[in-house]
């Protein structure tokens, strides 16, 4: 039996209104110090720079993927295919399912060839206080918690719980993001979707009576794509933090001596980063050396940390690679001349380079897609039963963006060769 | 500048046809594993390695017009057809990008069955595991999919061909 506190203890949360913890084991958990450190990591990273509410953490994230999970499991309490010898390691992989992400995860990732899932992993394997207190479940308990999160283990319900198209992760993120962003477009009833969710042998159900609040749980999904996720200033943010993280790599590769000794950065640096250097990072850290290097003498280095410290940030127009491909060509060699380096300044983003994804139908077994229960006890996909998800699910969802200093551009004296890029860029 | 999508037009262009978005997502995982340059981001799903990412890229190669994609209905299912495009091939005329060994690689994959690429991607997956090990876990994550020792044998054996060929 596994230990309960003397009395529950309660998270205020402005999203599920309490977060409920009985278990020593979840307590002890959100006590550790890997746990703790997700206070000091943006849920959304660049993204409090458009929307300024933005400023959740993975801590509070976390604290309510656990929490739905939670209630899922009171729903699934005695319906078949529900085992109740998995209620704690749903609990625990909830909690821990975003443990190894780092700050400005998304950029990191891309430019230092990291992958969050690698630390998530090896933080609940490795020598740390989350492996010390999973141990205390049984000594083969960090491993399943590992695979769960992994998506590897051997029961898909408990997987899916945590990791599918309609999960605790998904559910908690929309509404919280939401939440703190201030728009109004990522409500749906998830009272009533939890109360339609059934356990099948390899995945969460919805009863077909509850497609309806599917449908606005989908809906509110593709906005906030749209309204938040793929927002082009946040956008602009994220291309400025990524070339600061290339411009610093690239000065260390030249050998050049930065006025503050990067220590943080170095293992970044060379491509062999442990675990005890990914957990000291977190964004505290990370503004401290934007800070410093503001002051560095390498220009570009300390005018993109400038930018993003201080907001300003690139302009972007609508850049369509069929048709642009030879603009782009020539805004390069331009950018050339005018000594404003096209590598750090002239920049295209895509859809596809951002962490999020929208709802799949599952054609050809590419995903396990969310599937109804119907009165007559068969499955149906979605898509094939709303009309609303139909219509979303086809509709063209990809952008390019191209992005630029227009007040770099501004201050090239040459007049033709401004003239000229300014034609391209509509300025 | 779009240089993880021409890499991918490369491959089409290479292919010259791919049939099946999942035969699709597991060669590019597959050539990943092997080295060569994809950068897509993969993670484990119901029905092996998954690249959203990967979707979503090929939805925007369509949408530019450099793949086209054809729904054909198949015995109950729908299945999807990539070729590339005079305008995918005037995209890639922009890049020099050096991916030749790729060439008998996809060739080779492409006439492999999804379901043979799909357990060739699970063991490579997992291959940081022993050999023994991998098996478990086959029989385990692909316990629906029923592959029989035959054919678990003969994806490791096509495995350390593709790997000799590099």
């Amino acid at each position: 039996m596994l230990q309960q506190l003397n009395e529950e203890k309660v998270f205020k949360d402005p999203v599920h209104r309490y977060i409920h913890v009985r278990d020593s084991i979840i307590w002890d958990l959100i006590g550790t110090k890997e746990f703790q450190r997700l206070r000091r990591i943006r849920q959304l990273g660049t993204t409090f720079l458009t929307f300024h509410g933005a400023e959740h953490s993975r801590f509070s994230h976390s604290l309510g993927v656990y929490e739905i999970v939670r209630r899922i499991i009171e729903i699934f309490q005695g319906r078949p295919h529900w085992n109740n010898e998995e209620r704690i390691l749903c609990l625990a992989a909830a909690l821990l399912h975003d443990i190894g992400h780092g700050p400005y995860s998304h950029s990191f990732e891309k430019v230092f060839n990291l992958d969050h899932e690698d630390f998530t992993q090896s933080i609940i394997l490795g020598d740390t206080e989350v492996n010390s207190v999973l141990k205390k479940v049984d000594g083969d308990f960090p491993r399943k918690v590992s695979e769960v999160i992994a998506k590897t283990y051997e029961n898909k319900l408990v997987v899916s719980m945590i990791s599918s198209q309609i999960d605790a992760d998904r559910m908690d993120y929309l509404l919280r993001d939401a939440y703190f962003t201030g728009v109004s477009y990522g409500q749906f009833d998830i009272e009533r979707i939890l109360r339609v969710m059934r356990p099948k042998e390899d995945q969460v159900v919805i009863k077909h009576s509850g497609m309806h609040a599917v449908e606005d749980y989908i809906m509110s999904r593709y906005q906030m794509y749209w309204q938040v996720y793929f927002h082009p200033v946040t956008r602009s943010a994220e291309v400025i933090l990524s070339k600061i993280l290339h411009r610093a790599k690239a000065l260390h590769e030249e050998g050049y001596t930065f006025k503050l000794e990067p220590i943080h950065f170095v293992s970044l640096f060379n491509d062999d980063v442990d675990l005890d250097d990914y957990i000291k990072l977190d964004e505290g850290i990370i503004q401290f050396y934007f800070q410093a290097w503001q002051e560095e003498k390498d220009e570009i280095l300390s005018d993109l940390c400038e930018r993003f410290l201080n907001r300003r940030l690139f302009k972007y127009m609508e850049f369509n690679p069929n048709d642009h491909m030879e603009h782009w060509h020539r805004l390069y060699t331009y950018f050339v001349k005018a000594k404003i380096d096209p590598d750090y300044y002239l920049i295209v983003d895509s859809s596809s380079d951002l962490p999020y994804d929208f709802y799949r139908p599952g054609e050809e077994e590419e995903r396990l897609p969310i599937h109804l229960l119907m009165k007559s006890g068969e499955y149906r996909e979605l898509s094939r039963e709303s009309t609303v998800v139909e219509a979303i699910s086809g509709k063209k969802r990809t952008d390019h963006k191209l992005y630029y200093p227009s007040d770099l551009v501004e201050r090239i004296e040459d007049q033709d060769l401004k003239r000229k890029i300014s034609e391209i860029l509509e300025l | 500048m779009l240089e993880h999508h021409a890499r991918l037009v490369a491959l089409f262009d290479y292919a010259r046809e791919v049939v099946g978005r999942k035969k699709l997502q597991k060669m590019v995982y597959i050539a990943k594993k092997l080295n060569f340059p994809f950068g897509e981001k993969y993670q484990f799903h119901f029905y092996g390695p998954y690249s959203e990412e990967l979707t979503l890229r090929v939805e925007e190669l369509c949408n530019l017009g450099f793949i086209e994609e054809t729904k054909e209905k198949v015995s109950g299912y729908y299945q999807y057809r990539y070729t590339l495009t005079g305008e995918g091939e005037q995209f890639l005329k922009h890049y020099d990008l050096d991916l030749e060994p790729l060439k008998d690689c996809v060739t080779s994959m492409n006439e492999k069955p999804s379901r043979m690429l799909e357990l060739i991607s699970t063991i490579l997956y997992f291959d940081h595991l022993s050999n023994g090990e991998i098996v478990e876990k086959i029989q385990v994550v692909k316990q629906k999919q029923k592959y029989t020792e035959e054919e678990i044998e003969e994806a490791f054996r096509y495995i350390e061909d593709l790997k000799s060929q590099q």
